[in-house]
C-alpha cells in the first residue's frame, strides 16, 4: 500500500485474485476438454503469483521501506510468475476456434503491438517508477487510498507487459530478438539501479531521510534478487532455444554426453 | 567457437570482479559506501549501468559455459585468460575512471586513499597481464583446427 493507511479495500484485492484465478482455472477445464490439456506447473505458477501479488498489497506496514517491499513483490516476482503461466496460450486453446482467431487478431493489431514492444513495456514500468518517486504523485498516493489502488495496478500491468516482453512464454509474433530485448534488459535494470541511489539521496516528497535511505537500500538489493531472476530465465530460455536449434541442425560436436534432458 | 570462449571467459571475468566488489568491499568490510554525497550524476550513471551489465553478464556467461560443454567446444585456456583479463580490465576501470575521475566513491574512507589505490590497480593489472598471456598463449597452441 501507499504507505500511511490501511491497507486499503481489502474486499477489491480479494475479488481481483478470486475472478483470476477462477476465469484461469475455468479456462484450463475449458482447455482439457478440447482435448489439449493444460499442465498443472502453468496453473501452479499462475496462483503462485497471485498469491504474491495480493500478500504485496495487503501485507501490513508502514512507510516508504514497506511501501518498496510491497512494490518489488508486486512489480517485479509476481508477474514473473503470471507471465510463465501463458494466460494467453490458455486462452486461445480454450476458446471457441472463432473467437480465439479474433482474439489473436486482437493481439496483432497495432496499439498491442506498440504497448508489448519492449521499449514502450520498459518505458510504463521503469518510467513509471521515477514519476512516482521524483514527482508529489507518491505523496497524493499516501493520502489518497484511491491513488495508490490505481499505482498498483499500474506496477503490476506495467510489470507484467515487461516481464512478458523479455521473458514471456505466449505467442509474440512482432516481438523483437534476443539482442534487443538483452539491451533494453539491461537499460532497465540500470535505471532501477540509478533511481534507487537517487532516491537515497532525494528521498520522495513527504519522505523522512532515514525511511528514503532504508527503502532505496532495499529497492537496490531486493530489486536485485528479483532482477537476477528474470536475468535466469531470459538466459536460459536462450540457452534451451541454442539446444533446440543445435539438435533440428545437427550442428553439435557429438551427442549430449549427459543423460539429462536439456528440454523443459 | 573460439568467440564464444572468450565472450563466455570475460564475461564472467567482470561479473566476477564485479561480485567481489560489491560483496567483500560494500557488504562486508563496509570499506566502499552506498553513494557518496559527492557523487556527480555521470557517476551515478556509470554505476548503474555497470551493475546492470555485471548481472546481466555473469548469469550469460555461465549459461554460455554450459552451451560449449554442450557442444564440446569449451577451450579451457582461452576461457581463463579472457576470465582473468576481464577480471582485471573491470577493476581498472573501477579503480581508475570509477574511483578517480568519476568520484563514485573511495575504495576505504577515513585513511589516506593512496596505498589503496595503488594496490588496487597493481592487482587489476596483474590479473589483466595474466589474462592476456594466457590467451595469447592459447591461440599460439591451437592454431584454428577446424573451429568456426
Amino acid at each position: 500500500m501507499g504507505g500511511h493507511h490501511d491497507p486499503g479495500p481489502g474486499w477489491l484485492t480479494a475479488a481481483v485474485v478470486f475472478t483470476a484465478a477462477a476465469g484461469y482455472l475455468t479456462l484450463a477445464v475449458a482447455a482439457g476438454r478440447r482435448g489439449t490439456g493444460w499442465p498443472v506447473r502453468h496453473t501452479i505458477l499462475w496462483v503462485a503469483g497471485l498469491v504474491i501479488a495480493a500478500a504485496a498489497v495487503s501485507r501490513p506496514g508502514h512507510g516508504f521501506r514497506d511501501h518498496m517491499i510491497s512494490h518489488v513483490l508486486l512489480g517485479m516476482v509476481a508477474p514473473v510468475a503470471l507471465v510463465l503461466a501463458a494466460p494467453v496460450t490458455l486462452t486461445l486453446r480454450a476458446l471457441p476456434v472463432a473467437a480465439a482467431r479474433r482474439m489473436a487478431r486482437l493481439l496483432r493489431c497495432h496499439p498491442a503491438r506498440f504497448v508489448a514492444h519492449p521499449v514502450t513495456a520498459a518505458v510504463l514500468n521503469t518510467g513509471g517508477l521515477w514519476l512516482l518517486y521524483t514527482t508529489d504523485l507518491y505523496r497524493y498516493s499516501t493520502a489518497d487510498p484511491a491513488v495508490a489502488l490505481l499505482i498498483h495496478a499500474h506496477v503490476l500491468l506495467s510489470g507484467y507487459l515487461f516481464t512478458a516482453a523479455m521473458i514471456g512464454v505466449d505467442p509474440a509474433p512482432h516481438r523483437p530478438g534476443r539482442a534487443t530485448r538483452g539491451v533494453v534488459l539491461i537499460a532497465s535494470l540500470a535505471l532501477h539501479d540509478i533511481l534507487a541511489k537517487h532516491l537515497w539521496t532525494h528521498p520522495p516528497a513527504g519522505v523522512p531521510q532515514a525511511g528514503a535511505q532504508a527503502g532505496a537500500e532495499l529497492m537496490y538489493y531486493r530489486g536485485d534478487l528479483a532482477d537476477l531472476l528474470l536475468v535466469v530465465v531470459f538466459c536460459a530460455q536462450w540457452y534451451h532455444a541454442a539446444g533446440r536449434r543445435d539438435r533440428v541442425s545437427g550442428s553439435v560436436a557429438g551427442p549430449p554426453p549427459s543423460p539429462a534432458r536439456p528440454g523443459r | 567457437m573460439t568467440r564464444r570462449n572468450v565472450v563466455s571467459g570475460a564475461f564472467l571475468g567482470v561479473g566476477l570482479a564485479a561480485f567481489v566488489d560489491e560483496t567483500v568491499f560494500h557488504q562486508l568490510l563496509h570499506w566502499h559506501h552506498f553513494y557518496d554525497r559527492s557523487t556527480p550524476a555521470i557517476g551515478l550513471v556509470s554505476d548503474g549501468i555497470l551493475h546492470a551489465v555485471s548481472m546481466v553478464a555473469t548469469v550469460g556467461a555461465l549459461f554460455l559455459y554450459a552451451d560449449l560443454r554442450r557442444r564440446q567446444t569449451f577451450r579451457p585456456r582461452l576461457w581463463w585468460g579472457a576470465l582473468l583479463a576481464g577480471a582485471g580490465g573491470f577493476q581498472l576501470y573501477d579503480g581508475t575512471v570509477q574511483h578517480k575521475v568519476m568520484r563514485i566513491h573511495q575504495i576505504r574512507y577515513d585513511v589516506s586513499p593512496a596505498p589503496y589505490d595503488w594496490a588496487w590497480n597493481i592487482v587489476a593489472v596483474l590479473l589483466l597481464a595474466a589474462g592476456l598471456v594466457l590467451l595469447a598463449a592459447a591461440r599460439r597452441g591451437r592454431p584454428r583446427s577446424g573451429e568456426s
